[in-house]
């Protein structure tokens, strides 16, 4: 296969058999992902989807294709995994066919430590054709918390254990060695072996049906549908981007702070589009932190794919789409950090990178961008002993509300843009865990107002019903800026997190962060999630959508007034 | 056959633009089938009208079986009833937050509005826990309460929705019992009644959903069942479930959301038996429609079953249906060449109004059918459906030249051969997705095209997927109407259960199996159709503890003069290795068992009619006489014309055996035999279409 470039589209496939091949490769990785939501032990696979599955260009390791169903932000990060492995193979030169690589480090691979990544060559006729890879998010991998979201970790050590890029099978031969040093490591063994099994089983069924493909077509027919479709989906970024004016705008938003020390940290971002070109340019953002909110430079490239994929949704998972988009990233800033600087919290950074993205692509374009969504994914462990000595451990993300659009209000209680989890229900946690939700309900006046308002946050409310109590950790965001408004439209509701203590509700010191929260019996944590930013100017907003949300509890009648002034009185609901 | 079946069983399926009716007179050994328009937005019209152009005196008639969308459509066009929720306290918004999905992955836009709006939804103090305790006995004074809001507020039907029900239906029974006692109407539904299942989303969803549908199904289906008995029906009054099996009509008004996918689940019903008549227990099932592709797989003369559908974003119905994989590409989906020289299918579709461009219609983009056209696949001057005169294949061929020739830099005929490779490969795609990725080798399959245009697409099938032949009804345009005849009567049951193996109360177990199979029995006995015989089947869904998806596990349960004889510990285990290691391959050692719910279907096999009464009369007397085709014209496969024989479809006998290319026809469809391919008649009146075996 010949290395990607710039020039022109060349004819070298009919579009006719270049269409059907597009269908069947990504039809291949998403076959992959489906094999690993079924067989993951972990509900953050089984249920979340917090995995992916792809196929990576032989030299450069770019995006080649990549299934339709795993977690959005993985689409452009997997790339940096498998340049990882060809980097390493590279050195120690002993690539063979059968060959599987491991690893977690996230200062090379993306992301964070949970996700554990698997590499595959794949060779035809003696020669490599190109990499399969498999990322899933595993429950448990050491560290100081249980599930990994430290708020507190000042170094990756206290995340959790780290493991370079190594081979795990060597020509077709497990190495158990590896298997025992990985299974020594977690809290979960047997959800960890089973993740393991999982994503080896899609690989393989990869290897097959790759096998199928080149037999059917044969491999310069293949090769020449991968090069192809680099140049297609670069020429359909070039041609969106002809499509908006030229410019620079500029956008800048903040974290609440690292989870160590109590400061703001900022995005700071500045977009330009020039003709067919377009560059993010992050320069004048924070430096690295000493907290656990760093992201490395791989997953700063990958989220701004994310977020050019959210305001161009028909762009295809392809790596050349980024070839006419510059992504600039200042040394030592807590976008580029350096091992071993602690990134367990990458999500929060890098769901404020899509919102500054989005807050600067509206002054471009406002009708091609939603406004930002709740911006934070709320990691809640809460964990204890049962009377039998059981220790239990309950992990999971919390929803919020999207932002408005041009279209129309935002969506109540969604998912968080880099992912498509669902959550887990209510009664299957309440089923595994000794706790109950007192609540589980839409969070009134959470929504920022506009001509189309933002969707509404939620509030959950837990009660721990075990005896001898439990710990309770958050790994959250928004506390102290709220998600924004574009095109005039306002800003929604913050994040509040409370606990219940001997002497009534309390508030944590760093806002949206706090580990190792003493829960007795009967007490509860309660998390009011935000809203979605609203979409342009509050005056237009129809009276009578005002009166409905009024009528349904959505938003209050003082808040209403307080927003829109008081002539939806007047409208019937 | 039975003493009973002496009547005329009527089998009635109203679709979107038809409505079939499909008659079997088992005394005189005779089938007819009538072809009427749907009546909006009572369908009952039609209904009675289908029936009238082949029966005159309704009394000679013993069964009819209505296969309805009724309940589909009022979901899709959200036209049920105003719906009220009573619900524990702090929960009234879980039908609004969903399980926190979005509609589309990218792009982030679109919003959700449930079917009951948040001021129907009220919340009163009860609680469950997920033992079963009660922590909070349910205050009924607050369940009347919130009956007379609800009522006052306009609200026709109403859902008791309560935390952990599934786990101890207490409170939920007391609160019914108190609001039947006030509510107007029979529509009350309960959760713990329509689904007593772990899940609340899926749980309040399916119930909430069952009321919202309750009042329109109800009234409906009543509305038929009085015109039927005024006209001096005196027979017994069937609907078909989504899962295939049909249920007295009282059940379906009580049960109105298990009918969400009735008219599909009997074609793939009606498919099944069709093949295996002829001797195929493997079968990939393909429905063209205007706007999609509907495949189902049949293997070992069984339907795939799924345990839940979402009708629309976010209208989750938890009821076993027949698994059917749809994708966007049927004969009015949109043909179109994006920015990067990539020719596309669908989603955009035509429908049927305005329709392909050929309709003439007001649509000049070019669809899957206008390709066909200008192929000559599809015969201009006699359209089927017989809605319009002639096809404009013209303005066919100049909006592929414009749309899709001119900026791939393709001819006309080119381009119109690119979309059907394109449309084909993607309708290829589903029958990979329910095949091969369950583990299911598409060679072992037989093909069976129906609906009106998925038999000129067969051939295509055939060559992509590597599946040996298809079988193409001989009635395929009446399929769904012909499965309501054949569907056996079958009530679900689902319990959750939610223990590990080694905790498990086996006598617990043992009286919800003999619920489930008393009342599945007494549904049985009620009905007045005989039947063949009865079974009882039983399934647990299992996992190993910390493993969310579950596996299937079907169980050996005697069940001996109605009494059920639960199965032990170790026999629960055996059949979990057995079943999970054939998912996975391998077994977890030292994996603890668990036990989350209990599946039971009780079915009355109802007698079947020998299809061989719609065969053709004659039979081919061995090449003296072959058969002639009334006209031949020219059609376009690969990169030329071949001169193409047209057959009268109906009037072929038995052992005919057709060389491709050449079209078969009648009224409401299309066969295409591709050059290559042979279609022999069977003695069913089947077209088998297979390679020609000396073709190379």
């Amino acid at each position: 296969m010949t290395s990607p470039s710039t020039d022109p589209i060349t004819p070298s496939i009919d579009p006719i058999t270049l269409s059907v091949l597009a269908g069947r490769m990504e039809q291949i990785a998403d076959e992959m992902d489906a094999t690993l939501f079924r067989a993951a032990f972990n509900p953050i696979i089984a249920e979340a989807h917090d995995a992916s599955h792809g196929l990576y260009h032989a030299d450069s390791g770019d995006t080649l294709v990549q299934g339709k169903s795993g977690l959005p932000i993985f689409v452009g990060v997997m790339a940096f995994a498998v340049k990882a492995v060809i980097e390493k193979a590279a050195r120690d030169g002993d690539l063979e066919d059968g060959d599987i690589y491991i690893f977690n480090d996230a200062h090379i691979g993306g992301t964070h430590l949970s996700d554990m990544r698997l590499v595959r060559p794949y060779f035809r006729d003696g020669k490599l054709f190109c990499y399969l890879a498999s990322v899933g998010h595993w429950h448990d991998v050491g560290g100081a918390v249980p599930g990994n979201y430290n708020p507190a970790a000042t170094d990756v050590f206290q995340e959790a254990f780290n493991l370079p890029p190594v081979k795990l099978v060597r020509q077709g031969v497990l190495n158990q060695d590896i298997v025992d040093i990985l299974l020594r490591n977690t809290r979960l063994p047997q959800s960890a072996m089973g993740d393991l099994n999982g994503q080896l089983g899609a690989l393989d069924l990869g290897i097959k049906r790759m096998d199928e493909l080149l037999d059917e077509y044969g491999s310069d027919t293949i090769s020449a549908a991968l090069e192809v479709l680099g140049h297609r989906a670069e020429a359909l970024m070039r041609s969106e981007l002809s499509d908006l004016p030229d410019g620079r705008w500029e956008a800048e938003d903040y974290l609440d702070n690292d989870g160590v020390s109590d400061s703001p940290l900022t995005i700071r971002l500045s977009l330009e589009i020039k003709g067919d070109q377009m560059s993010l340019d992050f320069t004048g953002s924070s430096p690295q932190c000493a907290g656990p909110v760093n992201i490395a430079l791989p997953t700063t490239v990958a989220t701004a794919y994310v977020a050019i994929k959210h305001v161009f949704p028909a762009l295809p998972a392809n790596a050349g789409v980024m070839r006419p988009i510059t992504v600039k990233v200042p040394e030592n800033s807590l976008l580029s950090a350096e091992f071993p600087a602690p990134t367990g919290g990458y999500t929060e950074t890098i769901l404020r990178m899509i919102d500054v993205v989005f807050s600067a692509f509206a002054q471009a374009a406002p009708d091609r961008v939603v406004a930002n969504a709740y911006g934070t994914i709320n990691a809640l462990s809460i964990a204890g002993k049962r009377s039998n000595g059981q220790p239990w451990v309950m992990f999971s993300f919390y929803g919020g509300g999207h932002g408005a659009s041009n279209e129309g209000d935002g969506l109540n209680h969604g998912n968080a843009p880099i992912s498509t989890a669902t959550i887990p229900p209510m009664e299957i946690l309440e089923a595994a865990y000794p706790v109950m939700f007192r609540q589980w309900a839409l969070r009134p006046d959470s929504a920022g107002g506009g001509q189309y308002r933002g969707g509404l946050g939620a509030i959950y409310e837990i009660e721990v019903l075990e005896e001898n109590g439990a710990e309770a950790f958050l790994f959250g965001e928004r506390g102290r800026f709220p998600p924004k408004g574009i095109a005039g439209g306002q800003d929604a509701a913050m994040n509040v997190f409370t606990y219940e203590q001997e002497d009534g509700w309390q508030v944590p010191p760093l806002a949206s962060k706090m580990r190792g929260i003493r829960l007795a019996q009967g007490q509860a944590v309660r998390l009011e999630t935000p809203g979605g930013g609203g979409y342009g100017l509050e005056a237009v907003r129809q009276p009578a959508g005002i009166a409905r949300d009024v009528a349904r509890g959505l938003v209050s009648s003082e808040e209403a007034d307080r927003i829109y002034g008081t002539t939806w009185r007047e409208v019937q609901p | 056959m039975t003493e009973l079946m002496t009547g005329r069983m009527i089998g009635v399926d109203v679709g979107g633009t038809f409505t079939d009716v499909f008659v079997l007179d088992e005394v005189r050994g005779r089938a007819s089938v009538a072809k009427v328009p749907t009546t909006r937005p009572d369908q009952s019209g039609g209904f009675l009208n289908g029936i009238g152009r082949e029966v005159d005196d309704l009394s000679s008639i013993s069964v009819v079986v209505h296969g309805t969308t009724a309940g589909t459509n009022a979901l899709l066009e959200r036209k049920g009833a105003k719906t009220g929720v009573i619900c524990t306290e702090g929960l009234r918004d879980v039908l609004e937050m969903r399980r926190r999905d979005r509609p589309r992955t990218w792009g982030l836009r679109g919003d959700f509005e449930p079917v009951v709006d948040r001021r129907n939804r009220l919340e009163v103090p009860e609680r469950i826990l997920a033992d079963g305790t009660i922590r909070t006995t349910v205050d009924l004074d607050a369940v009347r309460n919130a009956a007379k809001i609800l009522l006052d507020q306009g609200c026709e039907a109403v859902a008791v929705l309560f935390a952990n029900a599934y786990a101890n239906t207490e409170n939920e029974d007391q609160a019914v019992a108190a609001l039947r006692a006030v509510w107007p109407n029979d529509h009350v539904s309960a959760s713990s009644e329509i689904l007593p299942e772990i899940r609340e989303f899926e749980r309040f969803s399916t119930t909430a959903l069952n009321a919202y549908l309750q009042p329109e199904v109800s009234g409906y289906l009543g509305r038929l069942e009085r015109a039927l008995v005024d006209g001096g029906f005196d027979g017994e009054f069937m609907i078909v479930q989504s899962n295939g099996g049909v249920m007295a009509v009282e059940t379906a008004c009580r049960l109105p959301v298990r009918t969400a996918l009735s008219g599909p689940a009997a074609g793939v019903i009606a498919a099944g038996y069709i093949a295996q008549s002829a001797g195929f227990d493997n079968v990939i099932t393909g429905d063209m429609g205007g706007t999609s592709f509907d495949v189902s797989l049949i293997a070992e003369g069984q339907s795939m079953l799924s345990p839940q559908t979402a009708i629309d974003f976010g209208m989750v119905v938890r009821t076993p249906m027949i698994e059917i994989t749809t994708i966007g590409a049927g004969g009015g989906s949109i043909a179109w060449v994006d920015k990067g020289s990539l020719l596309n299918i669908g989603p955009e579709s035509a429908g049927s109004d305005p329709g392909p461009v050929a309709y003439g219609l007001g649509n000049d983009r070019p669809t899957v059918t206008d390709a066909n056209i200008v192929l000559g696949r599809i015969d201009p001057d006699n359209p089927i459906g017989g809605a319009l005169e002639r096809l404009d294949v013209e303005a066919a061929s100049a909006a592929i030249d414009k749309q899709v020739a001119e900026p791939l830099g393709l001819t006309t005929l080119e381009a119109a051969e690119a979309i059907l490779r394109v449309a084909n490969s993607r309708m290829a795609g589903a029958i990979r997705l329910v095949s091969i990725e369950r583990g299911f080798d598409p060679k072992r399959f037989a093909f069976m095209p129906f609906g009106g245009g998925g038999a000129l697409h067969a051939g295509a099938m055939l060559a992509e997927v590597g599946i040996a032949r298809a079988i193409v009804p001989r009635y395929p345009g009446v399929t769904s109407a012909m499965g309501c005849v054949i569907a056996d009567m079958r009530q679900d049951f689902v319990q959750t259960i939610n223990t590990l193996v080694d905790q498990l109360d086996e006598k617990a177990l043992g009286r919800f199996m003999q619920d489930h199979v008393n009342d599945g029995m007494a549904l049985l006995d009620a009905a007045r159709t005989r039947f063949e015989a009865r079974a009882i089947d039983f399934v647990l869904d299992m996992a190993y503890i910390g493993q969310t998806h579950t596996v299937s596990v079907p169980l050996t349960v005697t069940v001996e003069g109605g009494e059920v004889t639960p199965p032990s510990q170790s026999e629960i285990c055996e059949a979990f290795d057995q079943a999970y290691e054939a998912d996975f391959g391998r077994l977890l050692p030292n994996g603890v068992r668990r036990i989350l719910n209990l599946r039971s279907s009780v079915t009355g096999r109802r007698p079947k009619f020998d299809l061989t009464t719609l065969a053709p009369e004659q039979t081919a007397s061995g090449g003296e006489q072959p058969v002639k085709p009334y006209t031949a014209r020219r059609v376009h496969f690969g990169t030329d014309w071949y001169d193409t024989a047209i057959y009268d479809r109906l009037s072929l006998p038995i052992g005919t055996v057709i060389p491709g290319p050449a079209i078969l026809t009648q009224p409401d469809t299309t066969v295409l035999i591709e050059p290559g391919l042979e279609g022999r008649v069977d003695r069913f009146g089947n077209t088998i279409i297979e390679p020609v075996e000396d073709a190379t």
